[in-house]
C-alpha cells in the first residue's frame, strides 16, 4: 500500500502558482525525497499533506485517509516536522515532549517513558531538563525531531532537516535520519534542496521544478537514465565570453546540455576521456584559456538540467521563499 | 468534544503560565508597574476633591480604577504572546497535530484573566494597607476580582484577534496604543465621569473599560448597588465571548491564509 499519495494537488498564492499539478506517489516504510530548489514547492506539498495547508485543487492521501476530508484522521497519523523549528523556546525539551504527547493523548507513566525514549534517542537526556532557548540549532533541530515521533507515527514529514545546520551537525543530522529509517518502521518525506542529500537518503526522489514533479525515481536509476559522462571546464579570464564558450562547446559532437555558471562550464558527452582533448584543443584555438577539466559520472545536478533545462544551482539563487 | 477542549485548554494554560514564570524581569514588572500607578496618581491628584465622586479619599477612589486599569492593559497586551507564538512557529506545530484548535485561542484568554485576578489580589492587598477598605465586604472582593479577570479576557480575546490578523509586533503595539489610550480616558479609572464634559460620559457609558471600573468601584467605594453591577459583570461576560469569538474567526482566517 502507498503511505502517501499526491494527485494533481493545486494551489495558489495571490498571483504565485505554488503547486501546479504535483503528482507523486510513497511506498509504505520508504524514505522518499521531494528534491527541487528553494521556491520549487516543496515546503507546500508537505504543508498541504501535514493538513496546514488546503489545495485549490486535487486530491491527497496519507495514511489511506483523505487530506482535506478527513484532516483529524491524518494529523493522528502523521509527525510534522517544519522547515522552521517549532520549539517552544522557554519550555525545557522534556516539557516540549510532555506536551505534545498529551495533546496525542497519551497520559502517565507510558508518556513519560515515551519521552525518556525519545530524548535518549536524539541524545538530549543530559539536556532535558534546561530550557530549549540555551540549545544549538542542532539540539533544536532534533528536538523538533523527538516531537514528531512522540505519538509513534506511521508517516514522518521532514522539511528542510538540515537547513541551517553547519556542516558537521548536517552530517550527524543524516546518521540520525537513516537510524530513523531503520529502526522506526517508518515512512519519512523529506525535502531538500542539497542534491547530495537526497542521493544519500532517499531511496527515491521526485524531482520538482516549479510546481511540478518532473521526474521520479531512485537516485541511481535516474542517473543511469543520463547516458554519458558530465565535463566540467574551469574557465580563466572569462572576459564577459561565457556565452561563446558554451556555444563552442556545443558544437563538439555529442555535447548537449551544455551550461555555463560563473566560471565554469557543464556539459554532458557520451564519453568524457575522448571528448576532453576535442573540448580543450576548441576552446584554446580560440583563445579561451582553461584552468581545469573533470569528468565524472552524471549527478542529480545533471538529471535535473537533463528534465528541466535549467540549472539547479541557478534556480536555487532565484528561489527562495516558499 | 467540549471535555477535550476543555483539557487541551488547561494544557496550554499552563505551558503559557510556566513560560511566563520563567521570566523574571515580567514578574517583576507585573508586580511594580501597578504599584507604581497606585503611588503615583495617588499622590498626583490626592488634593483635587472633585476628581474622587464619593470616595472618602482618592485612594479608596483610585484602587479599583487601577485594578481595573491593569486587568485591561495586561489583556490588551496579551496578543504579544500569540506573535511570539506564531514567529517560533509553534502555532504551525500545533496546527499539524490534533491540538484543539478553540483551545490555542481560548487558553490565551483564559491565561490573561488568571494574571489579572492575581494582579487584582494583590492591589487590593496594598489598598488595605494605604487605608482602603472594601465596603462591599466578601462579595466586593468577589465583584471587584471579577471586573479584573472579565475586563482582561475582554481584550485579551480582541489583542489575539488583532494579533492573527495583523501577525506583527509593530502593528500590534500600534493598535494597542491606538485603542487603549483612548479607552482608558473615556473611563473612569483616574476621575469620576462626573467630572466629564456631556459627550464624553455618554461615550463612556459604552466603554466596556468603564463597565468594570464602575462595577469594582461600587464594590469598593460604595459597598452596594449589587443589582447594577451584576449588570456591568454580565455585560463584560458578554463582551468577553463576543471578542473571543472575533480571536476564533481571525484564528480561522490565518489557518486559511496558509
Amino acid at each position: 500500500m502507498d503511505a502517501i499519495v499526491a494527485q494533481e494537488l493545486r494551489k495558489h498564492y495571490r498571483t504565485v502558482q505554488a503547486l501546479d499539478g504535483v503528482s507523486f506517489a510513497v511506498r509504505e516504510g520508504e524514505v522518499f525525497g521531494l528534491l527541487g530548489p528553494n521556491g520549487a514547492g516543496k515546503s507546500t506539498t508537505v504543508r498541504v499533506l501535514a493538513t496546514l495547508t488546503r489545495p485549490d485543487s486535487g486530491r491527497a492521501y496519507v495514511a489511506g485517509e483523505d487530506v482535506v476530508a478527513h484532516p483529524a484522521r491524518v494529523r493522528a497519523a502523521i509527525g510534522y516536522v517544519a522547515q522552521d523549528s517549532g520549539v517552544d523556546w522557554e519550555a525545557t525539551g522534556r516539557e516540549n515532549l510532555l506536551l505534545q504527547g498529551r495533546i496525542h493523548g497519551l497520559a502517565g507513566r507510558s508518556l513519560r517513558a515515551r519521552v525518556d525514549e525519545l530524548l535518549e534517542l536524539v541524545g538530549l537526556t543530559e539536556a532535558a531538563d534546561r530550557p530549549a532557548r540555551g540549545y544549538s540549532g542542532g539540539m533544536k533541530r532534533r528536538l523538533d525531531i523527538a516531537i514528531g515521533l512522540v505519538h509513534r507515527p506511521r508517516v514522518l514529514f521532514l522539511d528542510e532537516p538540515t537547513t541551517g545546520l553547519d556542516p558537521e551537525a548536517r552530517a550527524a543530522m543524516w546518521v540520525e535520519v537513516e537510524r530513523l529509517a531503520r529502526e522506526q518502521h517508518l515512512t519519512i518525506l523529506l525535502t531538500t534542496h542539497y542534491l547530495e542529500e537526497a542521493d544519500r537518503l532517499a531511496e527515491r526522489v521526485a524531482i520538482v521544478s516549479r510546481g511540478r514533479v518532473v521526474v521520479e525515481g531512485p537516485p541511481e536509476e535516474l542517473k543511469a537514465g543520463l547516458r554519458g559522462d558530465s565535463v566540467t571546464v574551469e574557465l580563466d579570464r572569462l572576459d564577459g565570453r561565457a556565452q561563446e564558450a558554451a556555444e563552442i562547446v556545443a558544437r563538439i559532437e555529442g555535447a548537449q546540455e551544455t551550461v555555463v555558471e560563473g566560471d565554469q562550464l557543464r556539459t554532458r558527452v557520451p564519453n568524457g576521456a575522448n571528448a576532453v582533448p576535442a573540448i580543450l584543443s576548441a576552446l584554446e584555438a580560440r583563445g579561451i584559456p582553461v584552468a581545469s577539466v573533470t569528468t565524472a559520472r552524471p549527478s542529480l545536478d545533471d538529471v535535473y538540467l537533463h528534465y528541466t533545462g535549467r540549472d539547479f544551482a541557478a534556480e536555487d539563487e532565484l528561489g527562495g521563499g516558499r | 468534544m467540549i471535555l477535550r477542549t476543555v483539557r487541551h485548554t488547561g494544557w496550554m494554560v499552563v505551558r503559557q503560565a510556566r513560560n511566563l514564570m520563567r521570566e523574571p524581569i515580567w514578574i517583576a514588572m507585573m508586580i511594580i508597574q501597578p504599584l507604581i500607578w497606585l503611588l503615583l496618581y495617588g499622590q498626583l491628584f490626592s488634593r483635587v476633591p472633585q476628581l474622587r465622586g464619593d470616595a472618602s479619599t482618592y485612594v479608596e477612589f483610585l484602587t479599583p480604577g487601577i485594578v481595573c486599569m491593569n486587568a485591561f492593559f495586561g489583556g490588551m497586551w496579551a496578543g504579544m504572546a500569540m506573535i511570539n507564538d506564531l514567529d517560533r512557529h509553534v502555532i504551525d506545530r500545533f496546527l499539524a497535530s490534533p491540538a484543539s484548535r478553540v483551545a490555542i485561542v481560548l487558553s490565551q484568554v483564559v491565561r490573561a484573566g488568571i494574571t489579572s485576578v492575581l494582579q487584582a489580589l494583590l492591589l487590593l492587598a496594598i489598598g488595605y494597607a494605604l487605608g482602603v477598605r472594601v465596603h462591599g465586604g466578601a462579595p466586593g472582593w468577589l465583584v471587584a476580582v471579577a471586573a479584573a479577570a472579565l475586563l482582561a479576557m475582554v481584550f485579551a480575546g480582541f489583542s489575539h484577534g488583532i494579533a492573527l490578523l495583523v501577525r506583527r509586533e509593530a502593528s500590534m503595539i500600534a493598535t494597542a496604543n491606538f485603542v487603549g489610550l483612548p479607552l482608558m480616558f473615556l473611563s473612569s479609572i483616574l476621575l469620576t465621569t462626573r467630572t466629564m464634559p456631556g459627550w464624553m460620559q455618554d461615550v463612556s457609558r459604552y466603554n466596556p473599560v468603564n463597565w468594570g471600573v464602575e462595577a469594582a468601584r461600587n464594590a469598593v467605594v460604595v459597598g452596594g448597588a449589587w443589582w447594577t453591577n451584576g449588570q456591568f459583570l454580565l455585560l463584560l461576560a458578554a463582551a468577553a465571548a463576543v471578542t473571543t469569538a472575533f480571536a476564533t474567526w481571525s484564528f480561522r482566517a490565518y489557518q486559511r491564509s496558509l
